[in-house]
């Protein structure tokens, strides 16, 4: 730990690094924003973003069931919770002929309203009501080594079955004609979306967590023509603004989280603006 | 290439399939040679798609599909290939041909370097069905027959035993359909490979066709075109083939 933050001294000797909290900050928004960015591009290809939303929405209702079993751990509970709620909402998406959007929907309103009750009468929301807007700077040197290893899985998902997710993105019956598990890779996938929000949804907040994931592809789709270009671009993209947003929220004295979506959001309607002149 | 030889046979043996208390087949039962196309027509609402759907497992039937080596009499495995009527892409989407085809081909992540071998690989095979200009293109840029093409390049590599083809309604215009009839009686006839189409233009299939089947709910009449367009079960269904 200490060897690591000399070495962020030497490297980066900025002012802005130099309490260990936004040493502690920065590296984790250098973890979680290239991990948002390429899940990103995925959700945002399968039109999901409402989905990732409302998997957001439930990390509410699994630390709330976690206190009534009296689980220690929050992010142990959000997580299994999390879990549960996102393949639960794949099974029903696939079996319904309602629009996926009006399900994700009545399952989002539950779950809060659910996690709402529960936390009100045991006495516990004020506790957690900071898990709304999240705080990036209060993150601990042991959390960021849970979100090294989580990132580091991702990437070996993502690096073995990325071919294989954009198939099924493409065509199921054709992914399965080509002997693709669709139905497995389909719950894999929503249950890594589940873990990394409920890993990150403390230092980034339910509220914003969505926005994480959505804007730096959908800014990148904006100008990208192929898979390369939007990978590429989205990665620099959160990062971009994760570490901006970081600089100007010490010297602004203005909220981490906001300030990153913020920027993530400029940048959104730049690409939107030169849309047209890059496709073309 | 290696040209059909007529003696590998794909049978599909009492296919039922029921949705709740409706049924939606009831006893199909198709044997098809390779080499041979095979045309299943029929109204809107008949259980054309979902027969496709059947045979790919995609939903639950009764009856199952066997594929027999007639040489030395064997059941072996069948591989089949697909060709979607459309598939999920949009304007603008950051997909190439190169990224859609190699994602179908290789686990080695199309958003890394690409491949010069790969590459070169996904050209040859586009180039057989006249689309190897389109690999840097982008997918949702193309014209439905040009997307036809680059799915008929996906579905036939690995070469399947049974191909299935959902032919396109929308977004291809009436020159384009006829081309892509023309590529599939080219690969009937250089491939080793049984084809099974579902079509909605009842002219064409006249010209291409095997093997008619003429299908509602259960299998009314099969036959050369000839055969089943002047059965009365045809007219019962289309009413008269008008001339054109």
């Amino acid at each position: 730990m200490e060897t690591m933050y000399q070495l962020l001294d030497a490297i980066l000797p900025f002012e802005f690094l130099s309490y260990s909290f936004m040493k502690n900050a920065f590296l984790a928004i250098l973890l979680i924003s290239p991990i948002f960015a390429i899940l990103g591009t995925m959700i945002v290809n399968n039109k999901m973003a409402f989905f990732s939303d409302a998997l957001g929405h439930s990390a509410l209702t699994g630390i709330a069931i976690g206190t009534i079993f009296g689980i220690a751990n929050n992010n142990i509970s959000m997580i299994l919770f999390a879990i549960v709620f996102a393949v639960a909402l794949n099974m029903v998406k696939q079996k319904t002929t309602y629009g996926a959007d009006t399900i994700i929907s009545v399952f989002s309103s539950i779950a809060i309203a659910v996690g709402l009750a529960i936390l009100a009468n045991t006495g516990s929301f004020n506790k957690y009501s900071s898990y709304l807007v999240g705080d990036v700077l209060s993150i601990t040197w042991e959390e960021i080594i849970v979100l090294a290893i989580a990132a580091v899985i991702i990437f070996v998902f993502w690096y073995y079955s990325f071919n294989k997710l954009n198939c099924v993105s493409l065509n199921p019956a054709l992914a399965k004609s080509k002997g693709i598990n669709v139905k497995v890779l389909d719950n894999l996938f929503v249950i890594i979306i589940a873990i990394v929000v409920m890993l990150s949804i403390r230092w980034i907040g339910i509220l914003l967590i969505n926005s994480l994931l959505i804007l730096p592809a959908a800014s990148s789709r904006n100008i990208t023509r192929n898979m390369r270009s939007y990978h590429l671009f989205a990665v620099l993209f959160s990062l971009a603004s994760g570490i901006v947003g970081l600089i100007l929220s010490y010297y602004y004295n203005i909220p981490t989280g906001p300030m990153i979506v913020i920027l993530s959001g400029a940048i959104y309607f730049v690409t939107f603006l030169l849309k047209d002149r890059v496709k073309e | 290439m290696k040209k059909a030889c007529g003696l590998h046979c794909t049978k599909i043996n009492n296919i039922s399939v029921k949705i709740g208390k409706q049924e939606i087949l009831k006893n199909v039962n198709i044997h098809i040679h390779c080499g041979e196309l095979t045309v299943i027509i029929g109204r809107n609402g008949a259980g054309k798609t979902t027969l496709l759907k059947a045979i790919l497992g995609e939903i639950k039937h009764e009856g199952n599909i066997t594929f027999v080596d007639m040489s030395d009499n064997t059941t072996k495995h069948i591989r089949i290939g697909y060709v979607p009527q459309s598939i999920n892409i949009e304007r603008h989407m950051p997909t190439t041909v190169y990224d859609m085809c190699a994602s179908f081909m290789t686990y080695k992540p199309i958003w890394l370097k690409k491949d010069p071998k790969i590459y070169a690989k996904i050209k040859e095979q586009l180039k057989v069905f006249g689309a190897e200009q389109l690999i840097d293109k982008c997918v949702g840029n193309l014209s439905g027959g040009e997307l036809q093409r680059v799915l008929l390049t996906i579905a036939t590599n690995p070469l399947p035993n049974l191909l299935i083809l959902d032919e396109p309604v929308s977004g291809i215009d009436k020159n384009g359909i006829k081309v892509f009839y023309e590529l599939v009686n080219k690969l009937k006839n250089e491939r080793d490979v049984s084809i099974i189409l579902v079509s909605h233009d009842l002219e064409l299939v006249k010209k291409y066709a095997d093997r008619v089947i003429l299908l509602d709910k259960e299998i009314l009449k099969e036959g050369t075109a000839e055969v089943v367009y002047n059965s009365k079960e045809f007219k019962s269904v289309f009413g008269p083939m008008e001339r054109k």
